[in-house]
């Protein structure tokens, strides 16, 4: 360990014939240098980008006996409980992989769950970024790009999960139908022409194979070169820290702990799918039963991520459709169909705009926020997680009523009331929960911790003995920064109202910023362990202005 | 992966260099004070300074370990190879994990193997990290993200000259022309996708039911008149799924193809004939027959098979997203988010008693599209 090897004859062979050709010594060396912070939350995104990888291996595997047909044959495969019945080639030779194909089962089944996973790392990743506001400049691209994915990635499972033509995956093909026959005007055109026909026709699975396989994991790839591209650009933000700078990254380096790390993490990854894969049973297709558009069973679920689209196709009540002179339009399906997505959607991509504009704040931000610094995005974050899972739960209303033995359409009312007050109470809670923890927060900073020490005074007054914090905390409790906020005065000296505030969206930006920028506990002008560490009655002096006055605005 | 200690405890470990940056938590602290010699003979890839190497037994006892993991995942990864011969086809050429429970096994032992060989490699990979390799931080400063004034207008000088060179900027005739060149093969790609399919036209408003059609229980076998439903199959309070009989050609094997059955499918349902709520319209109660209403079983919500029929409420239910429809009053919407009733079947019976369509749906069925009510 203690001596340098010098490199194998091979390797330098390989080296050198590399470096003839693509001149890359200087920059290899630099990028194997490349430093990674560390943190555990820096490895949701790995997670998703290993299950990337895992999902074009096995799929790759599946194509080779999975055949896109909707051509109606009689089964008279190896499973002997389906034989004799009619069924698409496409069931049909899923059901081949499950019982003929050795091991098709369980990379099919590490396929289902690695896409699971997939969906469910990028959202706990989204959320990180969102919640230490590592989406701000200079990184909101690849937030976007992150959107898209995220987005992309949905779709790519929804017409995954539609491919073996089971009874569940083809009604959700039936209700992605429905929602795009409630289209105004081209509705019935665009349903004709996707399915090639009428529902369901021969054409779907064909063509939603191509979309599965080809051109949006084409894009899913390309946007996820595109991501790690400008990670590796822009560098990793970082938690605050000693050392930890706007100006200076630290962690890991690449060469050798990070790449065997991440090496490890990769296996890791894999062998949890693998793991789950071999012992708890997704997707059984084979005790579904092929699809009919005729049958149903209770109890439907899609794959946990449409699970939100699919709550709110089942509380979105039918008040507002509007049927005029024969014409429909059905917002109890183009609402959960198209706009709360969109809505959902749009507002995670807007989100590092709209902050922007309302604290002005245009500086180049590599310290992450601790989430507690900037309330109202915390608050908005939870209100945002409410609303989905909220939603998410309601997608299983039927199946809480029956667990509960509650009404089922008493679920329903419920999830409609609260889908709109949860968020409410969440972004609240979560408001004064951040406001709280910067209180204490700047107590620390000036006062030290609480030690758990009883002292008796020579006066016979008991206190608690308040230590220095170390040195890294102190850093981590200093990170907060003056909320940046753009100039609310709405008149100058002489009383000319200020060109930015005029009109609706002058006024607007104001109020909100405002609102957006209120609430929170200033750190100006304290100083690390100013207070006094033996004495424990600072609280007259901490019931600041600044407290009083986010009491009065709640 | 974290090991940044940021509690209470004070570090001491931060020594003079500026790169250094974590320091090791106190035991490996003490060890590598025991061990300066060796960290001053330190080559590795960072200075002596930053790399805080592992003192000679811990990392012997990490390689042992890891050897240990890595050789697990060989024996899994070998049990894995073994465990796919395990389960060969039988004489015949049928294979053995056709048999669900086979199957199970099969996917265990190579699942578990697999996970077992995966699993070994990530902890001797962990292994060899935290306990051989040296343990530090680095420090990197992140680019200065804005480029200085003077690149920026140098890069925008150069681009321009190029662009003026080009001409591109002053023959406004050459790249108006251009860019028209363009604009028709920009659309190509859309109007290619005409043919992915037929125009609606009034195909979404007929279905293949026509006066005198006989219906089958949908579900089973469907050949022969003998399948009929008779009148007096249905009790008050019974409810049937039913498809209308097509004689079987050799396609479809029973009759209707998918794109059929999903349109032509109807609920059966007898009830009181007091029942019928008075809403009812007498156009409405003239589709009936004896009790006998007939529902398309397609929810006009998002098209799922409104298959759940309570015959104390005579409420018709979705179990996709609940849409509640009441069967005694011209199947309205009593619950939940479909648009539009579910369109009713006129039926009646033939001389011997078969129930027999007596037209088509009174609307279209399925999901609720833009001009559904719109009538022809």
């Amino acid at each position: 360990m203690s001596r340098t090897t010098q490199a194998p004859k091979a390797l330098r062979n390989a080296g050198n014939y590399i470096d003839d050709r693509f001149h890359l010594a200087k920059t290899g060396k630099k990028q194997l240098g490349k430093v990674f912070p560390n943190h555990w939350s820096f490895m949701l995104g790995e997670i998703a980008l290993y299950s990337f990888i895992i999902l074009l291996v096995t799929g790759v595997f599946l194509t080779l006996w999975f055949k896109p047909s909707m051509a109606e044959i009689v089964y008279d495969g190896s499973y002997e409980r389906l034989q004799g019945v009619p069924m698409s080639e496409a069931y049909a030779s899923t059901l081949y992989i499950n019982f003929d194909v050795r091991g098709g089962m369980l990379i099919r089944q590490i396929h289902h769950w690695a896409a699971l996973i997939f969906v469910a790392a990028m959202l706990v990743h989204m959320l990180r970024v969102f919640f230490t506001g590592a989406f701000r400049k200079p990184r909101e691209i690849n937030w976007l790009i992150g959107v898209a994915l995220f987005a992309l990635a949905m779709v790519e499972g929804l017409f995954g999960y539609s491919l073996p033509d089971d009874l569940p995956s083809g009604m959700g093909v039936r209700i992605l139908q429905g929602v795009l026959m409630a289209l105004p005007i081209i509705g019935t055109y665009a349903s004709m022409f996707l399915f090639g026909g009428e529902f369901p026709g021969e054409d779907i699975i064909p063509r939603l194979y191509m979309l599965h396989i080809l051109l949006i994991p084409g894009i899913l790839l390309a946007l996820i070169g595109a991501h790690m591209l400008i990670l590796w650009h822009q560098k990793h933000t970082q938690y605050p820290g000693k050392g930890h700078t706007e100006k200076r990254v630290v962690g890991t380096p690449m060469l050798p702990a990070f790449a065997v790390k991440a090496g490890g993490f990769f296996f890791f990854v894999f062998a949890v799918t693998a793991g789950l894969s071999a012992f708890v049973q997704v997707n059984p297709i084979h005790l579904f039963g092929p699809f009919t558009p005729t049958s149903i069973t209770s109890g439907l679920q899609p794959d946990w991520y449409m699970g939100f689209m699919e709550g709110a196709l089942r509380i979105f009540p039918n008040w507002f459709d509007v049927d005029v002179a024969g014409y429909s339009l059905a917002t109890a399906v183009l609402v959960p169909g198209l706009v709360i997505p969109g809505l959902i959607f749009g507002a995670l991509a807007l989100w590092p705009f709209i902050e922007q504009w309302l604290s002005g704040d245009k500086r180049h931000h590599n310290v992450a926020d601790r989430p507690r610094n900037a309330p109202v995005r915390t608050g908005m974050g939870v209100a945002g997680i409410t609303f989905y899972g909220l939603l998410w739960m309601a997608g299983a209303n039927d199946v809480l009523s029956e667990t509960f033995s509650v009404s089922l359409y008493a679920t329903t009312w419920f999830f409609r009331i609260a889908v709109i007050v949860g968020p409410i109470i969440g972004f609240i809670v979560t408001k004064r929960i951040c406001l709280g923890l910067q209180l204490r927060d700047r107590e620390q900073l000036e006062h030290g911790y609480e030690s758990g020490t009883i002292q008796q005074l020579p006066s016979g007054e008991f206190i608690e003995v308040h230590k220095e914090s170390s040195e890294d905390t102190v850093h981590v409790l200093e990170s907060k920064e003056p909320v940046s906020r753009i100039e609310v005065q709405a008149f100058d000296e002489n009383g000319v109202e200020a060109p930015s505030s005029r009109g609706l969206m002058g006024r607007l930006r104001l109020r909100l910023a405002d609102w957006y920028t209120r609430d929170n506990v200033s750190f100006e002008g304290v100083r690390p362990h100013s207070g006094h560490h033996l004495h424990h009655g600072a609280h007259e002096e901490e019931h600041s202005p600044e407290q009083d006055r986010e009491e009065a605005t709640t | 992966m974290t090991e940044n200690n940021r509690n209470h405890d004070t570090d001491p470990g931060a020594d003079g260099s500026d790169r250094v940056i974590a320091t090791p938590t106190s035991t490996e602290e003490r060890v590598i004070s025991g061990t300066s010699e060796e960290q001053g003979s330190h080559e590795g890839a960072y200075s002596a300074e930053e790399a805080h190497p592992r003192p000679e037994e811990v990392q012997r006892k990490g390689e042992r370990t890891a050897a240990v993991w890595f050789t697990l995942a060989f024996l899994g990864g070998v049990g894995f190879l073994v465990s796919y011969f395990l389960f060969p086809p039988d004489a015949q050429g049928d294979p053995s994990i056709a048999h669900p429970l086979v199957g199970q096994w099969a996917n265990m032992l190579m699942g578990g193997t697999l996970t077992l060989s995966l699993f070994g490699i990530g902890a001797g990979m962990t292994v060899w990290a935290r306990q051989v390799m040296p343990h530090y931080e680095v420090a990197n400063d992140y680019d200065e993200l804005p480029s200085s004034p003077e690149e920026k207008s140098s890069f925008s000088d150069f681009f321009m000259r190029g662009a003026d060179e080009s001409g591109f900027t002053r023959r406004p005739l050459m790249r108006r022309t251009l860019l028209l060149a363009m604009a028709p093969l920009g659309v190509a790609p859309i109007v290619l996708l005409r043919d992915t399919g037929p125009l609606p036209g009034d195909t979404l408003r007929h279905t293949l039911w026509e006066p005198g059609m006989h219906m089958v229980v949908e579900g089973t076998h469907r050949e022969g008149d003998s399948q009929w439903i008779h009148e007096g199959d249905l009790r008050a309070g019974g409810m049937i799924s039913a498809l209308p009989y097509v004689e079987p050609d050799p396609e479809h094997p029973h009759g209707l193809s998918l794109d059929a059955q999903a349109k032509t499918v109807i609920l059966l349902i007898r009830m009181d004939e007091s029942d019928f709520s008075d809403e009812m319209t007498r156009e409405q109660r003239n589709w009936t027959h004896n009790g006998i209403v007939a529902y398309s079983k397609i929810c006009t919500h998002v098209g799922c098979p409104a298959a759940l029929y309570e015959s104390g409420s005579h409420r018709i239910l979705c179990p996709c997203h609940q849409s509640t429809f009441d069967a005694a009053n011209g199947a309205k919407v009593v619950f939940g988010p479909a648009n539009r009733p579910l369109p009713m079947l006129p039926i009646t019976v033939d001389e011997e008693g078969y129930l027999v369509a007596d037209g088509d749906f009174s609307e279209p069925v399925g999901p609720t599209f833009w001009d559904a009510q719109r009538g022809e």
